[in-house]
């Protein structure tokens, strides 16, 4: 695609600062090197104490790192999050569409807009979900998708993340820290507050509650403080004042979902579970799983409590699936999808492997359910024997691999050991669905912190930046 | 609340007092080591109950650093200070959301500073330094959850694993020392080694307060009625399960249930209350002490079957 890498900061006309940026390149140029490099070592200290940690599977010394946070801020300009804003809202009711279609009628397969077999096979098919019949028709709940920019109007969806996805918690966590390191920053420039999500996240978690009690009991499942992300279903437990239960916590006694307290049990209403499909319940799926409840999914299936996001989303946010998108949009609104997918080849199909696999210099090509970076090549940063080992993996499972262009993903200045460079970054907003649909300004920013790295993720050496949303008026 | 919470906030009490308790211990032993010649080290360990393992992992000629480094700093020792840090740490942990960011602080950056000088060179480590370290650290927590938790049933879960350990933990001090000093139990004597007297006093920090409290000179029996019975001492027994007993009834309340549990606090915080110095060294220190270690343990495994569901 586009040879010229966008900065989001420096790809002005004639090559000047772009307006949303003055703000922070004045910062940037009235700040000395030495100041940054202080301000960083804060940042790294304030993280640690507070123990904001993440571990990332297989780190040396094992439990706890902290995810690197780049002190400069990424910004977006309100005009373009109205647009993200629309395209966001449209695809996220074309998932949940989809889903209840998916575990129901299966009208879009009736149609022909989408094979049987696409669903049925897949992988991520949950039989157990068959017929469910959510509150409000939701299944995606929290919904994250990532996007990239290429140009000054070219955005991308990357893939769409409807199981568990992760990362608010940075969101949250890198705007406190922004403000207090730099509060000068945000007297210059409107920025909106992210601060309300987990309000928001509670009364979405609320109103999907199958009784009509106005005070629904909701609660957190965790699988316990091994999981990479356990800061995180504390951080979020905590904000919203709910109980954060590991599986043997919870229990379920003639169909209804209790929690065990010392006062004796108490009902569970609504479960925000941060738990695979696969562990939620070991008399219904892994018989071997110890971090989830048994009998859980008939409470479900009988209505008497709610888990979000809901059972057997995998079968919307595969990559093979991904490509179906935009006719979701389509066939279930009736719109034109407003976000762009980012042309995929489906190497299952014949012709599309044929290229992939006559191209991989140049493509991205990844595993259909891969997650994490893990598992994909970057063709053009790949030596001739990695590719050549690829091939081999390609021809033996074609329809387990999509691929796509190498995205010349934009760059924001970010603060390296060598100074202030730009980096490549991606975008994920967080989508809440209930009653109504809401996203918090902005999202989480990842930023690839090697130069020249595309790979984003956290587990691969990745960092975050605080993301603003300028007011309309700060424009 | 959930049990589990409950129980993480009993343990984190219990081993932030183990941790603090054996500090204090570790001080008092080495001054009474610089001041006689008598095998100090080895009392301390059979507080612990220790005395095997210790022994297996001495170096030849017994030194006091092997002790140190046993109690305090050993990590296959589940009772030195570095594995009930790790352990209250653990137990914070996973109730970050049940704890306030002051506790979560304190705990994590002893933790933070204990793990990273042990990390260090083991010869150059400055051991009274870092024991003192976390003396001072861990009245730091006790003194931010005493400031910042709410007042609510993870509170009262705290307060009764820290006084149930603190109470037995004096208890026990109280029972493998005084028989180290007198073997038969009998608190009347001609001669006595003052400074030993003294450091048993010190193992709870209650020197200058048995001053005040008694205006004399050191007596046996005193001493054992301060460490046991007197409740205005922090660390007497008394005072310990009169707390545990206040706890306990504030839960009681907020449950609208009694059991055991509830009984037991009750009636353990009665015996101290009631009982006369002169008769417990009757009947016997020992056989006391004994009989109330081993309520004391019953009562846990009540309190774990009444309320956490172990």
């Amino acid at each position: 695609m586009a040879a010229k890498t966008f900065d989001e900061m420096r790809s002005g006309a004639d090559g000047s600062i772009r307006a949303p940026y003055q703000g922070v390149s004045r910062w940037l140029d009235s700040t000395s090197p030495e100041r940054l490099a202080a301000t960083r070592h804060e940042v790294d200290q304030f993280y640690r104490r507070h123990g904001i940690t993440f571990g990332a599977y297989g780190a040396a010394e094992g439990a706890e790192t902290t995810i690197p946070f780049d002190i400069i801020p990424r910004v977006i300009a309100w005009d373009e999050w109205e647009y993200l804003h629309k395209g966001l809202v449209q695809r996220v009711r074309a998932l949940n569409a989809f889903l209840a279609d998916a575990y129901g009628e299966r009208e879009i397969c009736r149609a022909g807009v989408i094979p049987e077999q696409q669903l049925l096979m897949n992988a991520e098919f949950v039989s157990m979900a068959q017929g469910l019949k959510l509150p409000g028709g939701v299944h995606a709940h929290i919904a994250g998708i990532d996007l990239v920019r290429v140009g000054e109007k070219d955005f991308y969806v990357l893939e769409d993340n409807v199981r568990t996805p992760s990362g608010v918690s940075y969101v949250l966590e890198n705007r406190e820290v922004m403000m207090r390191l730099a509060p000068e920053l945000f007297s210059a420039r409107r920025v909106l507050p992210v601060a309300n999500y987990t309000e928001e996240l509670l009364a979405t978690l609320r109103s999907v509650s199958f009784s009509d009690s106005h005070e629904p009991n909701v609660v957190l499942l965790t699988p316990g403080h091994y999981n990479s992300a356990y800061f995180e279903h504390a951080f979020l437990a905590d904000e919203m004042g709910i109980e954060l239960a590991k599986g043997s916590d919870l229990f379920v006694d003639e169909g209804r979902v209790f929690m065990r307290t010392p006062r004796g049990p108490q009902r569970v209403d609504v479960i925000y579970r941060r738990i695979d499909d696969a562990f939620l319940d070991p008399l219904a799926m892994r018989p071997d799983s110890f971090l989830g409840v048994a009998g859980l999914l008939g409470a479900v299936r009988a209505g008497r409590v709610n888990i979000v996001n809901a059972l057997g989303n995998g079968v919307a946010d595969d990559k093979s699936t991904y490509t179906y998108v935009p006719e979701m949009i389509r066939f279930y609104l009736g719109e034109t999808p407003i976000l762009q997918n980012v042309p995929t080849w489906r190497c299952d199909k014949a012709d599309d492997y044929k290229y992939v696999s006559e191209h991989l210099a140049e493509l991205v090509v990844k595993e259909v359910h891969g997650s994490g970076g893990k598992g994909m090549l970057v063709g053009p940063t790949s030596s001739k024997a990695e590719i050549e080992e690829f091939t081999l993996l390609l021809k033996a499972r074609p329809d387990n691999y999509i691929a796509q262009p190498t995205l010349a993903l934009s760059t924001c200045p970010t603060f390296v050991a060598q100074g202030v460079a730009p980096r490549h970054v991606d975008l994920r907003p967080f989508v809440l669905s209930g009653k109504k649909i809401t996203i918090v300004p902005g999202g989480l920013t990842r930023v690839a912190l090697k130069e020249g790295s595309l790979v984003v993720n956290s587990s691969q050496g990745g960092g975050t930046k605080d993301t603003w949303v300028l007011a309309p008026d700060a424009q | 609340m959930l049990s589990s919470t409950a129980k993480n906030l009993y343990w984190m009490g219990r081993y932030l007092q183990r941790a603090k308790t054996t500090a204090r211990l570790i001080e008092a032993t080495q001054r009474m080591a610089l001041q006689s010649r008598g095998k100090e080290a080895e009392g301390v360990v059979a507080i612990f109950g220790m005395d095997d393992e210790f022994r297996q992992r001495q170096s030849q000629d017994g030194r006091l650093s092997d002790l140190i480094d046993f109690l305090a700093f050993d990590e296959n020792n589940p009772s030195s200070i570095v594995s009930s840090i790790g352990s209250a740490r653990r137990n914070a942990r996973e109730e970050r959301n049940n704890i306030t960011v002051d506790v979560w602080e304190s705990l994590n950056g002893l933790w933070l500073e204990l793990t990273a000088k042990l990390r260090g060179n083991r010869a150059t480590l400055d051991r009274g330094a870092l024991i003192e370290t976390v003396k001072k650290q861990s009245v730091m927590v006790f003194g931010a959850a005493q400031v910042t938790l709410l007042r609510d049933e993870a509170y009262n879960f705290f307060q009764i694993g820290a006084f149930l350990e603190r109470g037995d933990n004096t208890a026990r001090i109280l029972d493998v020392k005084f028989h180290r000093l007198r073997p038969d139990g009998d608190p009347h004597t001609e001669e006595m080694d003052y400074f030993a007297w003294s450091e048993l006093l010190a193992c709870i920090g209650a020197v200058r307060t048995y001053r005040r409290i008694y205006r004399s000179s050191l007596d046996p029996k005193r001493v054992a009625e301060l460490m046991m019975l007197r409740r205005d001492v922090p660390r007497s027994v008394h005072h310990c399960l009169w707390m545990v007993d206040l706890a306990m009834r504030e839960l009681a309340d907020a449950y609208g249930t009694r059991g055991e549990a509830d009984r037991l606090a009750g009636e353990l915080h009665a015996r101290l209350r009631y009982a006369r110095i002169d008769q417990i060294f009757d009947t016997g220190l020992h056989e006391f002490l004994g009989d109330l270690r081993t309520d004391v343990a019953t009562l846990s495994t009540e309190i774990g079957r009444q309320f956490l569901l172990d």
